[in-house]
């Protein structure tokens, strides 16, 4: 019996890098705007944010087909959530919504990397990193994307929190404000522009506080 | 055709309790495993894990000894070449009386570590019962069968399994794997999937295990005590992560005694190299002196 080769693949790669970091009393969410398909750009104006919740933002880079599948599918559970309990859900709980969700396509994943970024139910910010089926993880900042080698080592160096698994335990929050943060995440993104075919065009930068949900964008090369 | 079993998944759904049951109807079907509509499945899914690149690459470590049962995991994450993260949770806490460890696929181990806890089996299943798995597909499918049917030899026999029936009951689960690569203990066994079945008091498993049975085997007595073993697994793991480049990040202990576990130490494996090798100031000033001279 002769092997059955696959002509076609269910998946593409539509590039870009997610950053995301927690502060104190904020949270910054931050992505591309560019879609590429290969050599090709698609679109150079296309978010990679969605607001999941009132304190909970996702930013997802890799294949944007299977980005807009989960994010209605988590859309709708929250609705169905909202009527149940009377109330939004909380970031954690998001959290590891998404969690499973991804998980159960355990068998044919969504080629989707994650971000998800928000306040906590004490309104300290938080940042949870994700990999493609499911695996999740509280964190004070992280990057995905085709970027993200580039963006991690320096946020590394510059943010580098404690680990949380260290005894006696440490605090994972950065002690950068948020202007500071915001112009980090403006820095980060013009240098792995710089350095990644797939990032550029424009940035996109969601800050979630106290007061509310902020966006704004910053023009990155286009080439 | 491999058979995969679901059957820890079919309670999950009986946690939906809405009033407004058409609303939920949809979601408390048990919830399936889409599979890809494809005649390779295990061509598709090389094709899917060379894309998606689940982290794995470890070490965990595991031994019995007088007071009671020590556990030590490293906490790197690496994804082909590339350190996904340093912080991973290798040692789950599934509840105050078990531990979990895990190898392999990230997300696999914690969603059916999550389900595990979830399932509550709590002090009923007080075997000491710790699971280590190895292949970065299905292996937590297994433990979670495995905790069901030592729950059920429990109901029909109306005692709790000894650990030997546990172990022999996980060596039956994963033949059925067989040539997969899997592998399992129930301390003080060792069990995998190509029918290997062994007693021992201390095994370690992961990408850095070598080395860290150099040290674990050098170093193991059955009387030590709890601090002398603590300090036995984490110079164990330190230097697995020395060695092992898919090893590292911080070295967490843990101890299991008859009250539950405890965590005795979590250290950064960087800073364990200095207290292993302390810089002595004398040899640097000798040095200095010795360049000084003309």
């Amino acid at each position: 019996m002769t092997k059955h080769q696959a002509n076609w693949s269910p998946y593409d790669n539509n590039g870009g890098s997610c950053v995301a970091i927690a502060g104190a009393d904020y949270c910054v969410i931050a992505a591309d705007t560019r879609m590429s398909t290969g050599y090709n750009i698609l679109t150079r104006d296309y978010s990679k944010i969605t607001k999941l919740a009132d304190k909970c933002v996702m930013a997802s880079s890799g294949f944007q087909a299977d980005v807009k599948a989960l994010q209605k599918l988590l859309a709708a559970r929250h609705l169905i959530y909202q009527h149940q309990h009377n109330k939004q859900m909380g970031c954690p709980a998001m959290a590891q919504l998404l969690s499973n969700t991804l998980y159960y396509k355990r068998f044919f994943p969504y080629y989707s990397f994650n971000v998800l970024g928000g306040l906590d139910n004490e309104g300290k910010g938080c940042v949870y990193t994700y990999d493609a089926v499911g695996s999740y993880e509280r964190v004070g900042y992280s990057s995905q994307g085709s970027g993200s080698t580039l963006i991690i080592p320096f946020l590394d160096n510059q943010l580098k929190s404690p680990s949380p698994l260290l005894l006696p335990v440490q605090d994972a929050i950065t002690p950068l404000s948020e202007s500071e943060a915001v112009d980090l995440v403006k820095t980060v993104f013009a240098s792995a522009t710089e350095r990644d075919i797939y990032t550029g065009d424009k940035l996109e930068i969601v800050v979630l506080n106290a007061e509310g949900i902020q966006r704004e964008f910053m023009d990155l090369r286009k080439d | 055709m491999m058979k995969l079993d679901f059957s820890g998944l079919e309670s999950a759904s009986s946690h939906f309790h809405g009033v407004d049951s058409e609303l939920v109807e949809g979601l408390s079907r048990a919830p399936s495993f889409e599979i890809p509509n494809t005649t390779n499945f295990d061509g598709f899914q090389k094709e899917a894990i060379q894309m998606v690149k689940p982290a794995k690459g470890t070490t965990t470590l595991a031994f019995i000894f007088k007071e009671g049962v020590m556990v030590a995991a490293d906490s790197r994450a690496s994804m082909g070449g590339y350190i996904s993260s340093q912080s991973v949770k290798k040692i789950i806490e599934i509840n105050p009386y078990m531990l979990g460890t895990m190898a392999g696929g990230a997300a696999d181990c914690q969603f059916w570590h999550r389900n595990l806890g979830i399932k509550a089996l709590k002090k009923e299943c007080e075997i000491e019962y710790i699971n280590f798995l190895t292949y970065p597909m299905g292996e937590e499918f297994i433990g979670i069968s495995h905790m069901f049917r030592c729950r059920l030899h429990e109901l029909a026999n109306r005692r709790r399994i000894s650990v030997t029936g546990a172990s022999k009951l996980l060596a039956n689960i994963l033949y059925s794997y067989r040539g997969m690569g899997l592998v399992g203990t129930v301390l003080p066994y060792y069990v995998d999937s190509e029918g290997g079945r062994l007693k021992g008091n201390r095994f370690s498993v992961g990408s850095g295990s070598p080395y860290a049975y150099g040290v674990l085997d050098s170093g193991y007595h059955y009387d030590m005590s709890v601090e002398e073993a603590a300090e036995l697994a984490r110079r164990a793991i330190y230097q697995a992560t020395f060695r092992d480049g898919a090893s590292g990040g911080v070295a967490s202990v843990y101890h299991v005694g008859p009250n539950g576990w405890k965590k005795l130490s979590g250290d950064d494996v960087g800073e364990l190299y200095y207290k292993y090798n302390p810089i002595t100031p004398r040899m640097v000033e000798q040095e200095m002196a010795e360049a000084a001279e003309p």
